[in-house]
């Protein structure tokens, strides 16, 4: 039996040489000690030496959350010859001391319950030996915006085979709409390109375009993928992407990817450095579906490509790890009410500022508004737009566009220089390398100017959006008759997130962002083991971070791949067959899957791998044939017994 | 306030860059200048939002300020500035927008008697420059 | 260091102030100098330096005066000494501006019809008894003891900014008047209003305004125990003396202030003829016969 002081966490409130002085008159104690920190490298050295002195069977060390430092403790006893699933940790910090940092004397009694409680536990636990489960060397990455490209070419170049899914046509994400990139104004898709043709050609990744996940089983190392590929109703086998289909199909319809800016084909190519180059039809446009004639497209496409018969198929497969990077999605439009957006055509987000600047775009990147396509003189972007907003959108910060309305601004000062962009802002956020420099040059060099306050109200005045804000540095309220508005609005997670989430058995916040295991110490592992995250998906986040993250996730992949097995606790449910009458009631208490009847034998089973040894199945049995491995339920009442006195 | 391309960037504006020969727009309301001015007690606006008026075009506003007039030119502000901007300059660029048509913020004629008598040559001749 | 008796001249450029209200400062550092085996060599024809170096980018005619001291000063060697803060810091902007802006260069001397080119340098009086005398051996040429006499230093703005033209000393943390003040053997006061503004010209306002600045300054020494206060400035001599106006003979005692020289004539021994102490609304006589420095009745 050994008590951690943990410094002054646990050693300033409980009463440590109290404790121990009374938890060795416990029976089955041979010995009570104690030490400032049990985890340093002494401390572990002191474990060890008392095991073997008193040739110990068992130990509970009183110290921090098993979360911390559980395995460091079972490997010390394991170095000493004790078995690991014989080692308990009483956890006298986070249940004890921190939360009853005020009442000492009764924490030091809880301590002492504690560790009773733990002592009775270890007096009934088997010694096991960790479950060994094979591990698939292939990767499953969700979503092919940058963050996926890049965790999945990581992953390919080291040898491993990857399956990139995304449910667009092509790939890319949103940095493929992107005009110029802050902190260099660098062209998105000249640095994009590179990569989008890298996934494409790569022998080691499947790309799968038009397609969502439809339900994955299994567990860490041996996942099964049901991916659903949608029509597209062109052979791409076939497709050579010559293109004539979309040049000759009469249909128009608002192009998603221009923002609704502009009208497309409905058989069309979302833009021209499009990865794959193939087109795709959209059935509620084409003329085809909705009014049963036309197939000018099937007449032209001079290899036979035009298939409107296709239908969505399914394809399995079998993955060991699976990264997350669905990215992100812009705060619905319907919900500013205040600023006219949605309503008034001048009034604009920041990605359809992207299309107007990009020289692919619907404006060839000149500077022209939606309503009229004149030149805006005057321009006002406005910060923080459903971010920090609690009452009306988010109350976090969506973390970029304090610096993609500084690179709007900019932009437009090169494009427009006799015109003048005004800025509504909070704060400026620009906290990365570069970038309080490029927020700077805005103001200074460019003539941004930037005004401290958030906007009231925009509305249409005839030709004008007129602006209603504040200058809260001057104290004064501020009125401009813009030609333009554009409105940063919030980051917020792609559709479909939490489903996507529910699918993968797996955590989002309650926005939908894909919670971490730690956010600290473990920000690329998913709750879930054997799921990464990466991107946008995670939290709002710039390219660099974006970027940094997916190699991150990708690095933790083949961490896993490189063990040739995987260890998995042997604390799991077991099932008394002797008593088992086969009624399935724990079947349906497992929310991880991990039972099923076996119906020859009329028991139930357990998959001891997908077992998370939560103990529904244990309590839901009504005949007493389930038990938890190390927390039977003789244990649980002598732990009970322990703590009530 | 209205703002718009030419009250931003007007003429007023561009006078006073002219004098000062400093760019105001540099200057991202930090309110050090004004935190450090030995003079703040006695001023309507601090140094800081004399800056900002002239930033938002409010040139007005500005030369009606009795702040021009307390400003010692000590330097303390821009000697601490972070963003390099010579306070001082603009604050004597104000003045000089209100004396150059001919007007007098003090007549030296009018100078109480025990000043004259006693100021040191310096402060007269300083004063005077400064203020007429 | 050594003094080199005798072997120093200087051109040297008084200013108006120091003709007129401040001629105790001057008549005082000439005769320190001396003593010093410092020779201050007044310029024959000097100028108005302008009181106040001009802040406006369009208009350089200011600049002329103090420019055509300097190219007639620069004929008489490669340094030109000043006493008054005021004067050494227009003398040395400008000197600044004609060593670095060419297109103002050009225009001023168009107008004064020489080519100077900014290449003297501007030194103040203390920066000679600091590298040329030295403060070791100015110590020891001490005659009277002030060993009982607390001074705070006052440097005010004028010889500290902008220090990137004047590089006079440490702008926020400067110590050559108190390196001076402990070479004359005074107990030195430090106090944080030291580099704080005193209200210069505002003094002309009506109403008093520049009271309240230097009241902060005199307060902050006096609250540390300064019997005296010493400047370089007649401005800021004139501003703190005039902002106790009233203040001595209630429970606080005002506290003089005087220049530098004053106090460094003072302790060369020198006689008190050379001090100068009129006008002063505190007058440091009491002060200076209490502590045993002065004897004469006839310091007021
Ligand atoms: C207006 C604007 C300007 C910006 N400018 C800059 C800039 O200048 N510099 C900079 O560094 N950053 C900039 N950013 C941020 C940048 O866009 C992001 O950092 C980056 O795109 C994030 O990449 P991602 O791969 O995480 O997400 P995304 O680009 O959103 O990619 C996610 C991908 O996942 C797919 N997907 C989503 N859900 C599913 C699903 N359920 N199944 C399958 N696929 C799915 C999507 O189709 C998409 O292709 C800007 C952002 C905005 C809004
Ligand atoms: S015409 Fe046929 S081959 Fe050409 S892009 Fe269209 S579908 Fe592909
Ligand atoms: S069938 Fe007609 S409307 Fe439909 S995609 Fe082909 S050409 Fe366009
Ligand atoms: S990044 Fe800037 S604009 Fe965006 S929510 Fe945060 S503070 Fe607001
Ligand atoms: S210190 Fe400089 S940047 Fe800060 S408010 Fe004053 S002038 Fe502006
Ligand atoms: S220069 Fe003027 S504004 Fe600046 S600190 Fe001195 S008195 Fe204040």
């Amino acid at each position: 039996m050994f008590v951690c002081w943990c410094g002054l966490n646990i050693g300033g409130v409980v009463d440590v040489p109290r404790v121990v002085e009374e938890i060795s008159g416990c029976p089955g104690v041979a010995r009570a000690v104690d030490y400032r920190y049990m985890c340093s490298d002494p401390g572990q050295q002191l474990i060890r030496d008392i095991i073997r002195e008193e040739r110990l069977d068992s130990v509970v060390i009183a110290a921090c959350s098993p979360g911390m430092h559980e395995s460091t403790f079972q490997s010390v006893a394991e170095s000493a010859g004790v078995n690991p699933y014989r080692c308990e940790i009483a956890n006298i910090r986070e249940q004890c001391s921190w939360p009853h940092q005020n009442e000492p004397l009764e924490a030091t009694r809880k301590a002492v319950e504690l560790i009773r409680a733990a002592v009775e536990k270890v007096r009934g636990d088997e010694a096991l030996s960790a479950l060994s489960i094979p591990v698939t060397r292939r990767a499953l990455v969700i979503g092919a915006g940058i963050a996926g490209m890049q965790a999945a070419l990581d992953i390919a170049d080291a040898g491993h085979e990857v399956v990139l899914v995304d449910r667009l046509p092509h790939i890319g994400g949103h940095m493929a709409q992107l005009s110029e990139t802050f902190p260099t104004l660098d062209c998105s898709q000249c640095i994009l390109t590179p990569k989008t043709s890298e996934v494409g050609r790569h022998p080691g990744i499947r790309l799968l375009t038009s397609s969502e996940v439809e339900s994955v089983s299994g567990y860490v190392g041996n996942f099964t993928v049901k991916i659903r590929r949608r029509a597209t109703y062109v052979n791409w086998d076939l497709c050579t992407g010559c293109g004539l289909c979309t040049e000759k199909c009469p249909s128009r319809t608002p192009s998603a990817f221009e923002r609704g800016l502009a009208e497309e084909p409905a058989i069309s190519i979302a833009f021209p450095q499009a990865v794959p180059h193939k087109p795709v039809i959209r059935p509620e446009a084409c003329r085809h579906f909705t009014k049963g004639k036309c197939g000018v497209c099937e007449k032209v496409c001079p290899v036979g490509a035009i298939d409107f018969g296709q239908q969505d198929s399914l394809i399995e497969e079998k993955v060991g790890a699976i990264v997350v990077a669905t990215g992100y999605d812009l705060h619905p439009k319907a919900k500013v009410g205040e600023y006219g957006y949605g309503v008034y055509p001048d009034v604009i987000d920041g990605l359809e500022f992207e299309r107007l600047n990009s020289a692919s775009g619907p404006t060839q990147g000149q500077i022209r508004r939606p309503s009229d396509g004149k030149v805006p003189k005057e321009v006002v972007f406005i910060q923080c737009v459903g971010s920090r907003d609690q009452e009306n959108g988010y109350p976090y910060c969506s973390k970029i566009c304090c610096m993609y309305t500084a690179k709007h601004a900019r932009l437009y000062k090169h494009k427009v220089p006799d015109g003048q962009p005004y800025v509504f802002y909070m704060d400026i956020r620009a906290g990365g390398k570069g970038y309080e420099e490029f927020v700077q040059h805005a103001t200074e060099e460019e003539g941004v100017l930037y005004l401290r306050g958030r906007v009231a109200r925009v509305f249409q005045d005839g030709e004008h959006v007129v602006v209603f804000g504040v200058d809260t540095l001057s104290g004064k309220k501020v009125e401009i008759r813009a030609d333009m508005v554009v409105l940063a609005t919030a980051i917020v997670p792609a559709s479909g997130a939490k489903e996507l989430a529910r699918v993968l058995k797996t955590a989002t916040d309650e926005y939908g962002f894909f919670s971490e295991a730690h956010p600290k110490l473990r920000p690329v592992e998913s709750l879930t083991r054997g799921i990464y995250i990466a991107g946008c998906a995670q939290a709002p986040k710039d390219i660099p971070d974006t970027v940094t993250q997916a190699g991150s996730s990708a690095a933790k992949v083949l961490t896993l791949f490189s063990a040739p097995r995987l260890s998995h606790s042997p604390t799991v449910a077991a099932v008394d067959e002797e008593i088992c009458t086969g009624c399935g009631i724990c079947v349906e208490a497992c929310a991880y899957e991990a039972r099923a009847l076996d119906t020859r034998r009329h028991v139930a089973v357990v998959n001891d791998v997908l077992c998370e040894g939560c103990g529904a199945c244990a309590v839901a049995c009504p005949n007493g044939a389930t038990r938890q491995r190390n927390m039977a339920r003789s244990q649980a009442m002598a732990m009970i017994d322990a703590v009530m006195g | 306030m209205r703002l718009a391309r030419d009250v931003v960037r007007g003429e007023e504006e561009r006078k006073l860059r002219d004098i000062s020969g400093e760019e105001v727009r540099s200057c991202y309301q930090c309110g050090k200048c004004s935190a450090g001015c030995a003079m703040t007690s006695m001023m309507d606006l601090l140094p800081h939002q004399v800056i900002r008026l002239v930033q938002l075009g409010q040139v007005e506003e500005a030369l009606a300020s009795r702040t021009i007039w307390l400003c010692a030119s000590c330097l303390a502000c821009s000697a601490r500035c972070p963003r390099g901007v010579s306070l001082p300059n603009v604050m004597e660029s104000l003045r000089v927008t209100m004396l150059r048509p001919g007007g007098r913020h003090i007549d030296p004629a009018r100078l109480p008697a025990d000043v004259l008598e006693n100021a040191p040559e310096q402060a007269l001749v300083a004063g005077l420059r400064k203020y007429s | 260091m050594s003094l080199r008796q005798g072997s120093m001249r200087y051109p040297y450029f008084p200013g108006c102030t120091l003709k007129a209200k401040a001629r105790g400062f001057e008549t005082s550092a000439v005769a320190s100098a001396g003593a010093l085996g410092v020779h201050l060599d007044e310029m024959e024809n000097w100028q108005c330096c302008g009181a106040t170096f001009p802040l406006q980018a369009d208009n350089s005619f200011p600049l002329v005066s103090p420019a055509r001291t300097l190219a007639s000063a620069r004929k008489m060697g490669e340094r030109l000494v000043t006493l008054c803060s005021a004067c050494y810091n227009v003398l040395k902007r400008t000197n600044h501006v004609l060593r670095t802006d060419v297109g103002r260069r050009d225009k001023v001397n168009a107008f004064i019809e020489e080519d100077y080119a900014g290449d003297l340098e501007v030194m103040h009086f203390l920066e000679v008894l600091r590298d040329d005398v030295g403060f070791d051996a100015l110590a020891r040429s001490v005659k009277t003891s002030l060993g009982g006499l607390a001074v705070a230093p006052y440097y005010g703005c004028l010889l500290l900014r902008p220090n990137d033209e004047l590089g006079f000393d440490d702008p926020e943390a400067p110590h050559i008047l108190e390196d001076f003040l402990s070479a004359l053997g005074c107990q030195v006061v430090d106090h944080p209003y030291k580099i704080e503004c005193c209200g210069s010209y505002v003094a002309l306002e009506p109403g008093d305004l520049a009271s309240g600045p230097s009241r902060m300054v005199v307060e902050s020494a006096r609250s540390r125990g300064a019997q005296a206060i010493v400047t370089s400035c007649p401005l800021c001599q004139y501003n703190l003396d005039v902002a106790q106006q009233g203040a001595h003979g209630r429970e606080q005692a005002g506290v003089p202030v005087i220049y530098f020289t004053q106090l460094l004539a003072i302790a060369l021994g020198l006689p008190e003829d050379v001090l100068g102490f009129e006008g002063h609304v505190i007058s440091p006589g009491p002060l200076l016969r209490c502590v045993g420095v002065v004897g004469s009745d006839a310091i007021a």
